[in-house]
């Protein structure tokens, strides 16, 4: 399963090239061309048969949060600060990959014999938290973490039955989803995947790519947060999981055309797929920045739901995964240059 | 210009959704334009081919309207919301929303709170269609809806909802009919998603690349009964922007709206607005940069169901507007 491969694969914002091999080598012989741009984004070309003169942008974010080295204590430990949104109740404790060398690393945490009670009732800054990955001295710290070294949540893949869990599912699991929409048939028009460097710090990378593509219209491949879990009362999960892909309607980052969630609503319909839309309002996607791009591309995220997004294991449904690639694949198979006409409105 | 205002503010069009709006702009402008199209994220873009000694110019105000976007029907059929836009929750209690198919809701507030002296939050308000159940709800998640309230012509003030910023989409179709000569290429930007973000303007003038752009909006203003500072009053003419939160009004497009102004006995009123930008703030910095200012249409009551503009000042505006365009 290529999501065990990318889920695995270390790519910290700004340190994506183990992803980046992970993706080249998986669509490599079923596309036409493959480049990566200046950002470090992987662009691959497959053309169209000819039906339909337009250029889709299909776009999946290969970066993931999470730490960086910005200093050491005498004793050998190792400072951090988060690279993208992390959050610092869930570290202590944790199991790291420290630096392309993937050293093991872990949160200190003080054992709960010792803990005072008032420090058992706050959360740690992240500030105060050190990672320990065996060394004893600074120079010998320095020397195996040179300052600005990327460290990232060592996390195994597992499958669960009808569930896999994993790290890095926003947005392996878009990436994993883009992958499989190459390996298939071509489709009518000319399709331009992106895998993005950079969205968790500010959709970077896609803000470049899509300046290169200058697409028609675009569609950003998520993974994305479902809170299904119980609540005291009755207000939205902002997505369920097994209840299928999750479209974007409006988040903060953009308001997505229309037309296109017409056309992957009216899709998932005619054919039964099982389809949610995302609870509006909540996150941003690398579509914010594509939207935006040159006199504008009309835009649409489609997700797979992912409880746990940015901690150490998140969890996805195989049949959301498998839908999100079957609803992605026939609503890009009816999508013509009539999609996107506007007619007299 | 009253009744063209009341169709423009009456008719739906929350950011994202502006299709009917565009549509009524749309049929109004037509007749006039030398070319016309929709741009790739729904801007209405009316070419008025000029001379060859003139400039490029930008005229735009947007067409969307501030709004609520349904987040989520629950098993009474109470239907969840969040804004689309700067939406205030103190003027959402007892309001009413119209949806695309003009379906109506009412905005109701959860009693039990915890401090009810304070402002509501968003997530203890919902939208009640009447539907006694999730199933028979009308309206769905992600079905987006605008405030109901009918326009109103009061001595020489326009009371309605949306005059921000279907007022400056007024003033640009009454300057189009009316402009009969210019030296200059001029470009009537009816622009989308201003609201949430001034995103259709930055990629309408992307597309237009304008040796000068004017965004036409409405600004807030300072005499209204203990209200913070602001040197603009409704009834002193339209407003020459100066600078506000996301821009510093290019000195040479300032001077040539107050000289112009001064040209023909308009009055006129210099704005500062410390909260709050324009269309020009996203145009400004397109490509290589783009010259731009913001003429204004002082406005009380901003981003409520009952925003207040004086008809003088919208007069002066489009006034403004033609002697600006009428030489080079």
């Amino acid at each position: 399963m290529i999501l065990r491969e990318l889920s695995e694969a270390f790519g910290v914002s700004g340190k994506e090239d183990d992803v980046r091999a992970v993706v080249l080598d998986a669509v490599r012989e079923y596309v036409d061309e493959v480049k990566v741009d200046t950002m470090g984004s992987v662009l691959a070309f497959k053309r169209g048969t000819g039906q339909q003169r337009m250029r889709v942008m299909l776009d999946a974010h290969m970066d993931e949060v999470g730490l960086m080295v910005v200093g050491y204590d005498n004793d050998g430990f190792l400072w951090i600060r988060a690279v993208g949104g992390i959050d610092p109740r869930l570290l202590p404790g944790t199991l790291l990959q420290v630096g392309p060398e993937r050293i093991p690393g872990v949160i200190g945490v003080k054992p709960i014999h010792l803990l005072k009670k008032e420090e058992g009732e706050k959360v740690p800054k992240l500030e105060d938290l050190v990672v320990d990955i065996g060394t004893k001295s600074k120079d010998e710290a320095k020397k195996l973490a040179p300052l600005g070294t990327y460290a990232t949540f060592a996390t195994e893949f597992r499958e669960l039955g009808p569930t896999v869990s994993g790290k890095a599912f926003d947005d392996r699991a878009g990436c994993a989803v883009l992958v499989e929409l190459l390996r298939g048939e071509r489709f009518r028009f000319d399709l331009h995947a992106a895998f993005t460097v950079q969205e968790e710090v500010g959709l970077r990378g896609a803000r470049v790519a899509a300046y290169g593509i200058e697409p028609d219209c675009a569609f950003a491949l998520e993974g994305t947060i479902a809170d299904d879990i119980p609540k005291d009362k009755d207000v939205s999960p902002t997505t369920e999981l097994g209840k299928g892909p999750a479209i974007t309607v409006m988040d903060r980052s953009f308001i997505a055309d229309r037309r296109l969630v017409r056309l992957l609503t009216g899709t998932a319909k005619e054919l039964g797929i099982p389809h949610q839309i995302k609870q509006p309002g909540i996150g941003g996607t690398d579509a914010g920045a594509i939207h935006l791009t040159r006199e504008g591309v009309p835009s649409v995220t489609v997700a797979v739901p992912c409880r746990y997004i940015h901690s150490p294991v998140a969890l996805l449904s195989l049949d959301d995964f498998n839908n999100t690639v079957r609803l992605m694949r026939e609503s890009l198979s009816r999508l013509t240059r009539r999609t996107l006409e506007r007619g007299r409105d | 210009m009253r009744e063209l205002i009341r169709k423009l503010v009456e008719t739906y069009g929350p950011s994202g959704a502006e299709e009917q709006i565009r549509a009524v702009i749309r049929a109004e402008v037509e007749p006039l334009a030398d070319e016309l199209r929709v741009d790739p994220l729904g801007s209405l873009i009316v070419h008025k081919q000029g001379g060859d000694e003139g400039k490029r110019i930008v005229l735009a105000a947007h067409m969307d309207e501030i709004g609520v976007m349904v987040t989520y029907v629950d098993e009474k059929g109470f239907a969840r919301f969040t804004r689309i836009g700067g939406v205030n929750p103190l003027t959402c209690v007892g309001a009413r929303v119209a949806f695309a198919d003009g379906t109506v809701g009412v905005i109701g507030i959860e009693e039990k709170r915890d401090d009810t002296s304070k402002a509501p939050k968003f997530e203890q308000l919902y939208i009640d269609t009447g539907a006694t159940s999730r199933d028979e709800c009308p309206v769905h998640v992600g079905d987006a809806a605008t405030f109901v309230r009918p326009f109103v012509a009061q001595g020489t003030r326009l009371i309605a909802k949306a005059l921000d910023d279907r007022i400056g989409c007024a003033v640009l179709i009454e300057t189009l009919r009316r402009l009969e000569r210019t030296p200059h290429d001029v470009y009537f930007v009816f622009s989308v998603q201003e609201e949430v973000g001034l995103r259709g303007a930055r990629t309408s003038a992307y597309g237009i690349e304008p040796d000068l752009a004017i965004a036409v909006d409405v600004t807030r203003t300072g005499d209204t009964p203990e209200c913070a500072p602001m040197a603009v009053a409704l009834g002193k003419g339209p407003a020459v922007k100066v600078q506000d939160r996301g821009m510093i009004a290019h000195p040479a497009v300032r001077d040539l709206l107050v000289q112009r102004a001064k040209e023909a006995n308009i009055p006129y009123q210099l704005e500062v607005l410390e909260r709050g930008t324009t269309d020009a703030a996203a145009m400004q910095l397109v490509r290589a940069g783009v010259p731009s200012g913001c003429l204004s249409i002082p406005c009380r009551y901003i981003h409520s169901p009952s925003e207040m503009v004086d008809e003088g000042d919208v007069r002066n505006s489009v006034q403004l507007l033609l002697e600006v365009l009428r030489t080079a």
